[in-house]
């Protein structure tokens, strides 16, 4: 159960922002441009360092369905991005990327671990100074969306066909738009008379 | 040194900041609400959990000019602010500011962290669903500001008039209006180091 009273039947960090819109809408609209905004990093690429950052946070509603997003993005290919939670280094992806995912790592435990040397092994492998500020960021937005949804001990179903639909709505519609669909409980008026 | 090129003179998130404007709306957005919106919480308690988190995660820049807010809407009550850091059970704020404080600590280690009792405690002491809503995002924002003014390795001088003028401005200014991202005057006086 979740820590608050929050709409039921609602999954992961929908059900918080359905209780809380004024904080939902940047957090929606920081999401969409750092995933799908115009970058040389894919929109795949990106979901993949947000899927990772999650699995590291072990934050299983986040994971999961960044997991979708990326696996939708690249043609539906799941077992690439279990792959890359268990071990991004043996993983059949650019050394660029690799890099990059282990500024994101190195960011996950704290941004003072992130070493001159991990952002040079970025830069030769082309990565641009761009790039690496959207890793970082990236990585860091992640930490705070894992511990909202976790922090308030969210539902997150199991069901991987639900995942399988959501990773394939947001990755062809965004974020924007994610939450319009959802009961919007009130939190100024707050209280209890929402649902029962 | 930055790990990327940033404007110099720049302290702390400012620097990436004017780089990427287009994160850069959201971020204050967030800010703004959370720390400033309406709210049954304070925004010097609201500055207080940030303080809090910032220092827990060992950002210099974020815990002193976050420090700094939360002491200048308190008319300047700098001692509170650091014994919050330092302790913050022993500190003269009300018990249901520190079981929101506990909380805001667990969301910092990970979201996982906080448990019913955590929560059963916050709201014995009077605290609403939305205070431990907003504590939660505001503990997990700063955990994501934090790594950012850090993960770049941004320029943080050590400079208490700077802080204070960063303090006063986000108490009287707040976090979105233009000109937020000129160097503020102390800072821009100093070399980078």
């Amino acid at each position: 159960m979740a820590h608050i009273n929050l709409p039921e039947g609602i999954p992961g960090i929908l059900g918080p922002m359905a209780f809380s819109p004024d904080t939902a809408k940047p957090l929606n609209e920081l999401a969409e441009v750092l995933l799908r905004g115009p970058n040389s990093l894919s929109p795949g690429e990106r979901e993949m360092i947000a899927t990772y950052v999650s699995s590291q946070n072990d934050c299983y509603f986040c994971q999961t369905v960044h997991g979708a997003v990326a696996a939708h993005h690249l043609g539906g290919n799941e077992t690439l991005i279990d792959e890359l939670k268990r071990n991004f280094e043996s993983t059949a992806i650019s050394d660029k990327l690799k890099s990059l995912l282990a500024i994101a790592g190195k960011v996950q435990k704290g941004g003072l671990h992130v070493t001159s040397e991990d952002v040079e092994r970025a830069r030769q492998h082309g990565a641009t100074d761009k790039e690496i500020h959207d890793t970082v960021l990236i990585a860091a937005a992640f930490c705070m969306y894992n511990r909202y949804v976790d922090g308030l001990a969210t539902w997150a179903p199991r069901d991987p066909a639900m995942y399988r639909e959501s990773g394939r709505r947001l990755a062809e519609q965004g974020y924007v738009h994610s939450t319009d669909h959802l009961p919007q409980a009130n939190a100024n008026s707050r209280g209890s008379a929402t649902h029962g | 040194m930055a790990h990327i090129k940033l404007p110099e003179g720049v302290p702390g998130i400012r620097g990436p900041m004017l780089i990427s404007p287009e994160t850069t709306k959201p971020m204050r957005d967030l800010v703004e609400v959370l720390l400033r919106g309406p709210n049954t919480l304070t925004p010097a308690e609201r500055e207080m959990i940030a303080t809090y988190i910032s220092s827990e995660n060992d950002c210099y820049y974020c815990q002193h000019s976050h420090g700094a807010a939360a002491a200048e809407h308190l008319g300047g009550n700098y001692e509170l602010i650091d014994q919050i850091k330092r302790d913050y059970i022993s500190a003269p704020v009300s018990a249901k500011l520190k079981a929101l404080l506990a909380i805001a600590g667990k969301v910092q280690k990970g979201g996982k962290n906080v448990t019913a009792e955590d929560v059963d405690c916050a709201k014995k002491q009077g605290a609403s669903d939305k205070e431990i809503h907003d504590t939660v995002l505001i503990a997990a924002a700063f955990c994501m500001f934090n790594r950012y003014v850090d993960g770049l390795a941004t320029w943080q001088p050590h400079d208490a008039e700077m802080y204070r003028e960063i303090g006063n401005r986000v108490v009287t200014v707040g976090y979105v209006l233009p000109g937020w991202e000129r160097p503020v005057s102390a800072a821009a006086k100093q070399p980078r180091d």
